[in-house]
């Protein structure tokens, strides 16, 4: 279990969950779990295409990535923001779809682009993973501030200057970079499962970002870790371990909130997400 | 002028069998997801009506292994989904995209662990494509006979809803008052969403069945902001995107680089992106010197009242 191609499973799976916690504490937080699906689901088409043309598919991936984010941050201006990635969730499909047909060369990496193949990672592929999840967590900390800004309270953000269309599509951009870092060595299915599960339980635990951050880091730590056990042990796919942890997170997490706002039932607001969001409002000193 | 028709019409498109079961298959699909999806575009459903896709479709290969037919595999699995996203709350505006992402990873999940028990003979990269892609030109007369009976169960749905339904989308405050059940209302609209998407899922493939769910449904609600008519527009749209994109399709076959046409999805996507973005074109003109603000019936506000 602790042999020369696990430890490089063992390795990105970590860096995997390392940046998809605060990334996925954001998604959670703005309510953006369907770009979060969609990005990592549509950017196979950009691997498909480059290897169609005989590039570095990491370079498809990361191209077809950030348009695909540019693209939905400029659709969702001018009309409905789920419309938007719908429409370019399925164009990127059909892009894939077409590359496919070229050549079908590709298709047998997509299966593990899906579902992601975490015990067939070579150690050279560890070296990108970890660049571009380092400029991912940089990418974020730079917005850090004004994303919580226009995350939790939009108003104020706007009365200060903090442009809520820009720090969208820097939000999206991060999210493109998490996608084709995580994409080639877990697959889609994987790193979207880890940004929504986890966070969505560390939320539900505590209200001051930081710690829902670090809580969600070591949750999905935690999954992503034991979902590559489990899959050793068994043989069946990681996918399926992460997915179903996941879902099992996300259950923890709305019986630790319904728990928590019963506990303070005296409160002022009524039970549900305003007031949840009020908590967390007022915890980010501005 | 016949040299215009043969170039338009590669010959033998009108006799092709493919081609006619393509064309019915893909305009039933097509009609039933514009005027389901106008609901649910108007709700603010399309997440949903994408993760139903790809979840009737792990039904598909669950029941392949249980050893029942596909096609209820499809609409089951699909209703039980719809059922459970409504009872985790995707009523809420704010956490619904959660709760769908979460139904929708569990499924990839359980389909990722199919694939790998039902593919240990067949190889796992043709039935992922399937899974992601699906195709139109592979559907067989009896499945289509099937699927007919649930485009016909969810138009059904929303036609005897359509009051009620249009009134709690606008304002489900006002829908309340009335005593029109809103919850009950909104999760048989789900339902509805589910059974229209597995019908497309299954004819046409998971790609095609958001493209047509949410794209007319979106450029009709840019058109018009009378909900009768939105219905109307979106089933237009559809149909229109869908036969166009069989039809260019049929005609790839002759077109660098392969030779061997490219995918029908790919065209119809291709087209309802175009027809979208004409719309919203269009509705940005009317708006005159405030492109970009228009956006009637965007909440469902406008028209739902009248």
């Amino acid at each position: 279990m602790l042999s020369g191609f696990m430890v490089n499973a063992w390795v990105v799976a970590g860096i995997v969950a390392v940046v998809a916690g605060p990334v996925g504490f954001f998604v959670v937080l703005r309510g953006s779990a369907f770009v979060a699906d969609a990005l990592p689901t549509g950017a196979f088409a950009g691997a498909a295409g480059a290897s169609l043309i005989g590039v570095n598919p990491l370079i498809g991936l990361g191209v077809f990535s950030v348009l695909g984010a540019l693209g939905i941050g400029w659709l969702g201006r001018r009309g409905r923001h789920d419309v938007a990635t719908a429409l370019a969730l399925v164009m990127m499909l059909g892009l894939g779809a077409l590359f496919l047909s070229f050549s079908s060369q590709y298709a047998p990496e997509i299966y593990s682009l899906l579902f992601g193949e975490v015990l067939g990672i070579s150690s050279n592929e560890i070296a990108p993973v970890a660049v571009l999840g380092a400029v991912t967590l940089a990418a974020l900390l730079v917005v850090y501030r004004p994303l919580l800004l226009t995350s939790v309270m939009p108003a104020l953000g706007e009365s200060r200057g903090v442009r809520a269309a820009r720090v969208e599509t820097l939000f999206l951009v991060v999210l493109a970079l998490a996608t084709s870092m995580a994409l080639p060595v877990v697959g889609a299915l994987l790193i979207f499962s880890l940004m929504i599960g986890p966070p969505a339980a560390a939320r539900s635990f505590t209200d001051r970002p930081p710690v829902a951050i670090g809580l969600s880091v070591l949750v999905a730590l935690g999954t992503v870790w034991a979902a590559i056990a489990a899959s050793y042990q068994t043989n069946w796919p990681v996918g399926f371990f992460v997915g179903t942890l996941s879902a099992v997170w996300y259950a923890v997490g709305r019986i630790a909130a319904s728990w928590r706002r019963s506990r303070s039932q005296a409160g002022i607001a009524a039970p549900g997400e305003p007031a949840e969001h009020s908590r967390l409002a007022a915890s980010v000193r501005v | 002028m016949s040299a215009v028709f043969q170039a338009v019409f590669a010959p033998g498109f009108f006799t092709s069998d493919p081609v006619r079961v393509a064309l019915l298959a893909g305009g039933m699909a097509a009609l039933v997801s514009g005027i389901v999806g106008t609901f649910a575009v108007m709700r603010g459903q399309s997440y949903a009506g994408h993760a139903l896709a790809d979840i009737s479709v792990t039904g598909g290969s669950a029941s392949y292994l249980a050893g029942i037919s596909p096609l209820w595999g499809f609409a089951g699995v699909g209703v039980a989904a719809a059922a459970a996203m409504d009872l985790i709350g995707v009523q809420r505006r704010r956490g619904r995209d959660l709760a769908t992402g979460i139904v929708r990873g569990a499924a990839l999940g359980l389909a990722a662990l199919f694939l790998y028990w039902g593919t240990t003979s067949t190889s796992t990269t043709g039935a992922t494509v399937t899974i992601l892609f699906g195709s139109i030109f592979t559907v067989s007369g009896p499945t289509a006979g099937a699927a007919a009976l649930f485009g016909a169960v969810a138009l059904g749905i929303v036609a005897v809803l359509y009051r009620p339904l249009l009134l709690s989308s606008a304002s489900p405050e006002l829908a309340f008052a009335r005593g029109i059940p809103v919850r009950a209302t909104g999760a048989l609209c789900l339902v509805a969403v589910a059974l229209a998407v597995s019908l497309s899922a299954l004819t046409i493939g998971a790609i095609l069945s958001t493209a047509l769910l949410v794209g007319p449904a979106a450029a009709a609600l840019r058109l018009t902001s009378r909900p009768g008519l939105a219905v109307l527009w979106a089933a237009v749209i559809g149909l229109a995107a869908t036969w166009l994109g069989v039809l260019l399709a049929y005609d790839s076959y002759y077109w660098p680089p392969v030779h061997q046409g490219w995918p029908v999805s790919f065209f119809v996507v291709a087209l309802v992106l175009v027809f979208y973005l004409l719309a919203q074109l269009a509705a940005a003109r009317r708006a005159g010197r405030r492109p970009g603000q228009a956006r009637p019936l965007a909440a469902g506000r406008d028209g739902a009242g009248a």
